[in-house]
């Protein structure tokens, strides 16, 4: 038998990592500025590229951390499958993965991190390790993919990655309209996205045809191309009662992920976000697993 | 005079928790067990009823450097809650309320020792449930879910437990309170949360978990395909996943199976059949008949002798209580049963069925199939009289073979049922010695000092790579 696709890729790419010099890893660079500035001495290396591994039947996927979105979404798209991330292009689905930011459909598909079945990643000593396991169902072992999804590389890079992968909806209706967008989350079954600028309300209906038709009526809303672009400077995180408290915190430009309590403002945030529960375990994790703090030097995740 | 002597764990337990402290040897040998094969003996049984008691006990058990095991129901089936040196066990069984339900935010706080049925009925008429749903529903707690990551059949269009927990407020092994993870969607900090749920005791004790709320679906169809031969049930698991349909849920059984469960349910499940599909469709009712038609397709592709669809929810749960009673139900033909979790990848479920019928007439046993067929979860029940000399060896060495190939045929240790103490020493057939020991610098963040449920989820070599194959531990029956 000869040798797995992708292995060759992987510990390549784990030898680049080893050594004692700061170093940081590549991505499309369309997330680059979250979590801090990487210190410029650091060397980059980028993961590998490419898609070992795709049974439709299966509904996974695995491929190089350094393989784009769209390359994803383009082969899983010729099997009526896809993910519902919505990155931007140029994204890698390891930089996805890495920063750990959902997509807009989060309301009906989940948490980038329920994406994540199985990852190798190349440690702080360029070692590789595994964890997870290839099949839509595991619990062996400590669930270490979890960690490492937003952990914004600083723990280990991601080489590999196999995901899970959902069919496409059959239908996609955008409707627009001014009306009370909790009341409107409170009608619906399971609508895909509700977006609300303190006004107007955007919700995406997805599913058979004629179940977004008889959702489409309950919501007196008009269809639309979408939703207007999400600003992008400030990101607040609230749990979703809160967003009603949104008119009175922030003046105009916001839109909100009504039911998930996410906030994409056109300014940087202005209200502390709480203490954070647990740090002696964050930092005695990161500890552990890059005890020279050479992972990429700069970036925060707390 | 008493003062003079030293006070014992028992004494400051005592004191802490007064007549919820249990030592009598009854008692003792009920918590030396859980629904494995596996037992050991604890030290002492404590019900606190609120965290500060939970963290009192963590603080007496860090004084004394005694090992301490959250219990829940002992509902679990890999010996995650058998006691491994002389332990403390504390018993969620106290706290067991439900906490608050919040409609709006679609969360319920909720105590670990609630049940998890308990939790979707309490939560019924508000239209919402608690989605993962095992077999031991009726009586496995909320708290034992989060420590197993619990599926269930539902989880195929669901997700496992970690999909529905937000946050969870857990004593850490140094009997510090923290919260892990929020009710907001991106908490900051590593996902600890992430971590935690599935982790077995091992990184501390929830005792507060935030659920997610499901939304009941307007729509719910319950089929039931039977076929001739277990190679096409198994080929239109594939097929219908295939057809872009999730099925909220996709069982199978074998012949075996249907035997004994249609003797203790009477649901007119077909006896004569191989294998018996049983597929849940659920959401609004265009996409519901879609899949109801394209199932029907299917069952003629792939030569099913019938479709039955339930007419009503009497027949549904008729049905459902077949397939969920399952493993009582072997009791009609031996007293004892060892029932595995491996996954599988679909495309392999007609190999590794075939390999697993091979193995128990190999060592002459019975082997019965009740398995979530549309996530390759296996399910084999090996049925056995433990009172037959030598059996119990007969059946752990078909146990092993059966892991063996589930592995061989690309899959995983555990679906559903965790590692435990059960497939702790199979973990080096999954992970190199420093995937081992990479996931042990992780659990010992946590735990530095090894108190939290020792000797679980990762062969005690861990940290030194060099031997894997450990024995049982002492102390522990087999």
């Amino acid at each position: 038998m000869g040798v797995i696709l992708g292995t060759i890729e992987r510990q390549e790419f784990a030898a680049s990592v080893a050594g004692s010099d700061l170093i940081t890893v590549i991505g499309g660079k369309t997330q680059w500025d979250i979590g801090g500035t990487i210190d410029p001495n650091a060397r980059a290396v980028s993961a590998p590229v490419g898609i070992y591994d795709y049974t439709p039947s299966e509904m996974t996927l695995r491929c190089g951390a350094g393989t784009t979105y769209e390359e994803i979404q383009n082969i899983l798209g010729e099997h009526n499958q896809m993910l519902p991330f919505d990155a931007k292009g140029g994204s890698t689905i390891g930089g996805i993965l890495a920063v750990g930011r959902s997509g807009a459909r989060r309301l009906r598909y989940g948490a980038v991190r329920d994406y994540l079945l199985e990852s190798w990643h190349a440690d702080h000593e360029g070692k590789l390790v595994k964890s997870g396991g290839p099949t839509i169902k595991n619990v062996s072992g400590y669930d270490l993919c979890r960690l490492l999804v937003g952990s914004l590389g600083t723990l280990g890079f991601l080489a590999e990655v196999t995901i899970r992968s959902l069919p496409v909806p059959p239908c996609s209706r955008w409707m627009t309209g001014v009306c009370d967008p909790f009341e409107l989350q409170s009608r619906l079954y399971r609508p895909s996205c509700i977006l609300w600028n303190g006004n107007e309300v955007w919700v995406l209906l997805e599913g058979h045809p004629a179940d977004v038709e008889r959702e489409a009526n309950l919501t007196g809303l008009t269809d639309c191309s979408g939703p207007p672009v999400l600003p992008s400077v400030g990101r607040l995180s609230l749990r979703p009662k809160l967003l009603r408290e949104l008119p009175k915190m922030y003046k105009q430009g916001w839109l909100a992920e009504i039911g998930v309590g996410l906030v994409h403002l056109p300014e940087p945030i202005k209200y502390d976000q709480g203490s954070l529960s647990a740090m002696t375990v964050m930092s005695d994790i990161k500890a552990r697993l890059d005890p020279t703090g050479r992972l990429n030097p700069g970036r925060e995740v707390f | 005079m008493s003062s003079k002597r030293r006070k014992t764990i028992f004494d400051e337990l005592k004191a802490l928790l007064e007549n919820r402290v249990r030592t009598d040897d009854m008692e003792l040998q009920l918590y030396g067990k859980d629904s494995s094969v596996l037992s050991g003996v604890p030290a002492t049984v404590c019900f606190p009823v609120n965290a500060e008691e939970v963290q009192g006990i963590v603080s007496i058990c860090n004084r004394f450097q005694r090992p301490f095991i959250a219990r829940g129901s002992g509902t679990g089936l890999a010996g995650g809650a058998v006691p491994v040196g002389n332990p403390v066990i504390i018993s969620t069984a106290k706290m067991n309320k439900v906490l608050e339900i919040d409609l709006e935010d679609r969360i319920a706080w909720v105590e670990p020792g609630v049940l998890n049925l308990d939790l979707s009925k309490a939560l019924m008429k508000f239209g919402f449930h608690f989605a993962p749903d095992p077999s031991s529903q009726q009586v496995c707690s909320i708290g034992g879910n989060v420590a197993n990551n619990s599926g269930g059949p539902h989880c195929l269009a669901y997700g496992v437990t970690t999909s529905h927990v937000l946050a969870a407020e857990v004593v850490l092994p140094n009997a510090e309170i923290v919260t892990l993870g929020g009710i907001d969607p991106e908490p900051k900090g590593y996902d600890l949360r992430g971590l935690f749920v599935g982790s077995e005791g091992t990184m501390g004790i929830a005792t507060k978990v935030a659920v997610r709320l499901t939304p009941n679906p307007p729509d719910v169809r319950t089929l039931l395909l039977d076929f001739a031969d277990v190679s096409d049930g198994a080929l239109a698991v594939s097929a219908i996943i295939n057809a872009g349909i999730i099925p909220a849920a996709l069982e199978m059984m074998d012949h075996n199976a249907i035997g004994i469960v249609e003797a203790f349910v009477h649901a007119g499940y077909p006896v004569e059949a191989a294998a018996v599909l049983l597929v849940e469709l659920d959401g609004m009712s265009g996409g519901v008949e879609a899949a109801v038609e394209t199932i029907n397709d299917v069952a003629k592709t792939h030569n099913a002798g019938s479709v039955r669809v339930a007419k009503n929810e009497a027949e549904r749960a008729l049905l459902w209580k077949g397939r969920k009673n399952a493993f009582g139900a072997v009791a009609r033909i031996k007293p004892d049963y060892y029932l595995h979790d491996t996954v599988v990848p679909r495309s392999k479920l007609v190999e590794v069925l075939n390999q697993v019928y091979k193995i128990a007439d190999k060592y002459d046993l019975i082997a019965i199939n009740v398995f979530h067929a549309g996530d390759g979860n296996l399910h084999p029940i090996l049925a056995y009289d433990a009172r037959e000399p030598g059996i119990l060896e007969r059946v752990h060495s078909a146990g092993d073979e059966i892991i063996k190939a589930s592995m061989e045929a690309g899959g995983v240790l555990s679906g559903e049922h965790g590692i435990g103490l059960e497939k702790r020493d199979f973990m080096h057939l999954l992970f190199s010695a420093h995937d081992m020991f990479t996931q042990d610098l992780v659990r010992e963040a946590f735990d530095p000092q090894g108190l939290a449920n020792p000797m679980k989820v990762l062969p005690s070599g861990s940290r030194c790579s060099d031997s894997f194959k450990q024995h049982i531990p002492e102390g522990v029956w087999v």
